[in-house]
């Protein structure tokens, strides 16, 4: 039996989402070790089909930046609806990174 | 030849810095300058051509900054004045200015930018085929270009160098790229643009490069032939290489390329070094010029006007069963609307919102279940008039408030309103409507600029 499944948002040190312009989406996860990057980098956990999945999007607008020397795993995807059309509900796109907290890191 | 040193006041006119700070910052700088606007805010200022920041708030900042600029003898420039960037929000901007420079009783040339486009000059570009959609572009059609409320092109650097060339020391202008506030003044003195348009990119959010911002606060960078330092002018700030690094991929959905008017710059390659104990030092990317000369286009058109309602709901039984007695009273004002008012359903956008719930996510909450004691509700309705809208709020929030729980019986006020009225007209609401590039064939063709001595 495997032991206790480690999650991204106990990996990261931060994770958070914001808006890149009114039409994108831009997530930043922030680690503060080498070990805790190399780790999630290569479980493959955070690919286009895990995001797509959390985040209803096709998989293939979504754009995954490995940053190794700053230690962040950076996406991005086409936001859902515009930032400020009356569906918005969050203008700045800054609480919707909380789906990847649960992420399990194999 | 000696570094050439930039001066951001802040990251955003209006949101302040520390008076001695812009005096450190200033000594031995060849120019200040501050990003005045941004989309972030949404489209409601770029439509309906209001300011985000306070008159009295960006009066503050731009009094500090044009001071220095005239005794230092340098030049003072901002960018996208007035949050939105039209023509509106610069005259607002430049009234204060105005305003200021006769009350302290300065001397000056000043420039002004209008970025503001016709939608006429954007249908030609349409019909002539000069317009290229960027990722998640809105549908465009002619009509739609036509109908929007205001347009704007994003400047580079070359309306900013001509306005200093002719002569002026202040330069307000509307719309413009951040970076181009910044990158202006290094390129016209012979600094490579791989290092002029990345040390702008940093420069422009002001302190937000370094570790800890505790406060709003100036930026400075020290650009040379080959790398530039960012040097936070106030003592209890402090960047490191990984601030700086991170820094660059904020707010962008590529954290590596950078498109510019004027070219793409690429950091891929970029190298970040400490420099002293505060500083950072960069051996900068690539930049590579642009075929074709772009400006990018951003406009609002008017969607709608609307009227919300905020409600709490405490009693355990509703907020146990909230979605029923949502869906159960939204069947039943709807009808009402239809009956007393006239408007069918689709005339009209009508949407809960379920705060304890799943209110900042909607449906992509991966936990959607109400685990607190109370829920907060926002109805927010949206209609092709304000009337029309407050009307149907009126029928909405008095039905619900009244609607029959199954297990109770007799007359109950389900809702908890803070405010008399229940129901808040907040006015127009805009959309985004373009996502687009216009080709140009002249950096200044889309630039309105004017001088006048103060």
């Amino acid at each position: 039996m495997s032991g206790p499944s480690l999650t991204l948002g106990a990996l990261a040190h931060e994770v958070r989402s914001k808006n890149a312009g009114p039409f994108w989406i831009t997530f930043d996860v922030v680690f503060t070790t080498e070990d805790d990057y190399v780790k999630v980098v290569e479980s493959g956990a955070l690919s286009a089909a895990s995001i797509a999945q959390r985040y209803a999007v096709d998989p293939a607008l979504i754009r995954i930046f490995e940053m190794p020397s700053i230690r962040v795993i950076k996406f991005s995807f086409p936001r859902p609806c515009v930032a400020g059309s009356f569906e918005d509900r969050d203008l700045h796109a800054g609480q919707q990174h909380v789906p990847l907290l649960s992420l399990p890191i194999q | 030849m000696e570094p050439l040193k930039a001066v951001a006041a802040t990251g955003q006119l209006g949101t302040g810095f520390k008076r001695e700070t812009l005096e450190t910052a200033a000594a031995g700088a060849r120019m200040i300058g501050c990003d005045a606007g941004s989309t972030d805010p949404g489209p409601y200022y770029l439509g309906a051509g209001k300011t985000q920041a306070a008159d009295a708030a960006v009066g503050r900042d731009l009094e500090l900054i044009i001071e220095k600029a005239l005794e230092k003898n340098i030049p003072a420039m901002i960018g996208s004045a007035g949050t939105g960037g039209g023509t509106v929000h610069l005259n607002r901007t430049v009234d204060i200015v105005r305003s200021i420079a006769a009350r302290r009783n300065w001397k000056f040339e000043l420039a002004t930018i209008d970025s503001e486009v016709a939608p006429e000059t954007v249908a030609a570009a349409y019909r002539a085929q000069r317009l290229r959609p960027l990722a998640g572009a809105p549908e465009l059609s002619e009509d739609r270009i036509l109908g929007a409320s205001r347009l704007v092109a994003m400047q580079g650097v070359e309306p900013f160098q001509h306005a200093l060339k002719q002569g002026a020391q202040v330069v307000i202008a509307g719309r413009s790229s951040d970076v181009s506030i910044y990158a202006a003044v290094p390129l016209m003195e012979g600094i490579p643009p791989e290092i002029a348009y990345h040390a702008g990119k940093i420069l422009e959010c002001g302190a937000a490069a370094v570790e800890e911002r505790s406060h709003p606060d100036c930026m400075t960078a020290y650009l040379s032939a080959n790398e530039f330092v960012m040097d936070p002018p106030n003592p209890n700030m402090r960047c490191t290489p990984q601030s700086v690094a991170a820094h660059g991929m904020y707010e962008n959905a590529d954290p590596f390329y950078h498109v510019e008017p004027g070219g793409t710059l690429d950091i891929t390659s970029a190298e970040y070094t400490p420099a002293g104990d505060r500083s950072v030092r960069v051996r900068p990317g690539v930049f590579t010029p642009a075929d074709q000369l772009t400006l990018r286009l951003e406009g609002a058109e008017l969607a709608g006007y609307r009227t919300a309602v905020v409600a709490g709901v405490r009693d355990p039984l509703v907020v146990r069963q909230i979605d029923d007695f949502l869906a159960s009273t939204t069947k039943v004002i709807k009808g009402k609307v239809r009956e007393s008012l006239g408007f069918e359903a689709e005339q009209y956008s009508f949407n809960w919102r379920v705060y304890g719930q799943n209110g900042s996510m909607g449906g992509l909450e991966p936990d959607p279940r109400v685990l607190g004691q109370e829920v907060g509700l926002v109805l927010d309705i949206v209609a092709p008039e304000q009337a029309a809208a407050a009307a149907i709020a009126s029928v909405a929030w008095h039905t619900a408030l009244h609607h029959p729980v199954p297990q109770y019986s007799g007359l109950v006020s389900n809702l908890a309103f803070p405010f008399s009225p229940p129901s808040l007209d907040a006015g127009p609401v805009y959309r985004f409507c373009i996502n687009h590039v216009i080709e140009v064939d002249d950096a200044l063709e889309l630039a309105k600029i004017e001088f006048e001595t103060l």
